[in-house]
């Protein structure tokens, strides 16, 4: 066995070399069914965190991965499934994509639609883990395994409340008050 | 289903109060551990489109060669059964020769060079191998601690193949003055594991009369045992 290589912090000048122009489109706005998931990166006393990276990875709408290690088959090539968005000077991000279909889970039941969230910053030694689930799949998040682990106290932190057309508001509170939850993968 | 294994103790505790802006970012909370289904144990496989052969050479960009020690960087992506990381994305950026970032945040007084960016990307091949050439990054002050200094240091990002995997780093040189007092290194609790980014001078990728080698690899985390036992 090799020694794994630890983490280190993002560090603040990120900007430099991991933005890219179109991170934050998994698909180009305006694709038929597209939603928008925005909200704000905020630390403990509330105030935003510029210099964030906020990632997220997701199956495709019929539930599929564009992925050769999924032991149903990769799905389609051609949807990305990743999206990658920096946050501005007000900590906001924002990730256009297709909502993602359900997931049976390898221990019996069905994952609700999520996505996978990554966010790296300065001040962070390694990324903090998320999960964006959709607040309109009420009775899927209801079943969902995850969810199910989650203190129900803490739950909401892990819901984008619906807007209009398609939006998502999904604000990640790095500490305490309403810490957003995060997982240990 | 192969999962990934997790390791234990390996990263900096996020609550690390000598690096002072972890006190309003890092979570209070103890993490949820989180089973690995489908979602974690796949990941962006992003291909050959996001990179071209120049992006490896951060010294040819430009008008002009950037100022500074030139090098080349190589090494390899591997998961800790020493199997190769292929066609996986490689990102870096880092200050300049004079230890200034081409950023808007950093106030150092020291001079950008208008022949540097510090940006540069590559896939790896089917060895798991990513090379760059660019050129040895100055040290900085930072205001953490009084006659607080960076050592010399390139960032790093790394895909590897699924969620599990991602890793974001920095990579050191041999010897730095700075270790001691940096508390961003010295956050990695093992020594042993702390040593595992430094890079090593290596006189068989160094060309001579043009530019110094260094090697440095990089281990991701390996397959571990079956996540859920059948019906379990």
């Amino acid at each position: 066995m090799r020694g794994l290589t630890p983490s280190q912090t993002i560090g603040p000048f990120l900007a430099i070399g991991l933005p890219w122009p179109d991170g934050p489109e998994v698909v180009p706005a305006g694709t038929a069914g597209a939603i928008t998931i925005s909200g704000r990166v905020l630390d403990g006393t509330g105030d935003p965190v510029p210099d964030a990276l906020v990632e997220t990875w997701q199956a495709a709408p019929d539930g599929s991965f564009p992925h050769p290690d999924d032991p149903r088959g990769a799905g389609p090539a051609g949807f990305r499934a990743f999206g990658r968005s920096a946050t501005d000077a007000a900590g906001q991000y924002v990730i256009i994509t297709l909502r993602p279909g359900p997931l049976p889970w390898p221990g019996g039941g069905t994952e609700a639609p999520h996505l996978d969230v990554s966010v790296f910053a300065r001040g962070l030694l390694h990324r903090v883990v998320t999960r964006i689930y959709l607040g309109d799949e009420s009775e899927a998040n209801a079943a969902d395994p995850v969810l199910g682990t989650v203190d129900p106290a803490r739950r909401d932190t892990l819901i984008a409340v619906p807007g209009e057309a398609g939006q998502f508001r999904f604000d990640i509170r790095l500490q305490d008050p309403q810490e957003t939850v995060f997982f240990d993968v | 289903m192969t999962g990934y294994e997790r390791p234990e103790g390996l990263h900096p505790p996020l609550d690390t109060p000598e690096y002072r802006s972890t006190l309003l970012r890092a979570p209070r909370h103890p993490p949820v551990r989180l089973e690995q289904g489908l979602t974690e144990i796949t990941g962006p496989l992003l291909g050959a489109e996001r990179v071209t052969a120049a992006d490896a050479d951060l010294t040819t960009r430009h008008a002009g060669e950037p100022l500074g020690e030139r090098m080349i960087l190589t090494g390899r992506v591997l998961d800790s059964g020493g199997r190769p990381v292929p066609d996986a994305l490689v990102e870096i950026w880092q200050a300049n020769a004079a230890g200034r970032y081409n950023h808007q945040v950093d106030d150092h007084p020291a001079p950008l060079d208008p022949n540097f960016d510090g940006a540069g990307r590559c896939l790896t091949d089917s060895d798991g191998r990513y090379r760059f050439v660019t050129i040895k990054p100055g040290a900085y002050p930072w205001r953490n601690h009084l006659n607080a200094w960076r050592p010399q240091h390139i960032h790093f990002s790394l895909f590897g193949r699924a969620f599990t995997q991602r890793l974001i780093t920095q990579m050191y040189f041999p010897g730095d003055p700075l270790f001691g007092q940096d508390p961003i290194f010295n956050s990695v609790p093992d020594p042993q594991a702390r040593e595992r980014l430094i890079c090593r001078l290596d006189l068989d990728v160094t060309q001579p009369d043009w530019a110094l080698g260094y090697v440095w690899d990089i281990v991701l985390r390996g397959p571990a045992a079956t996540v859920f036992e059948e019906g379990a």
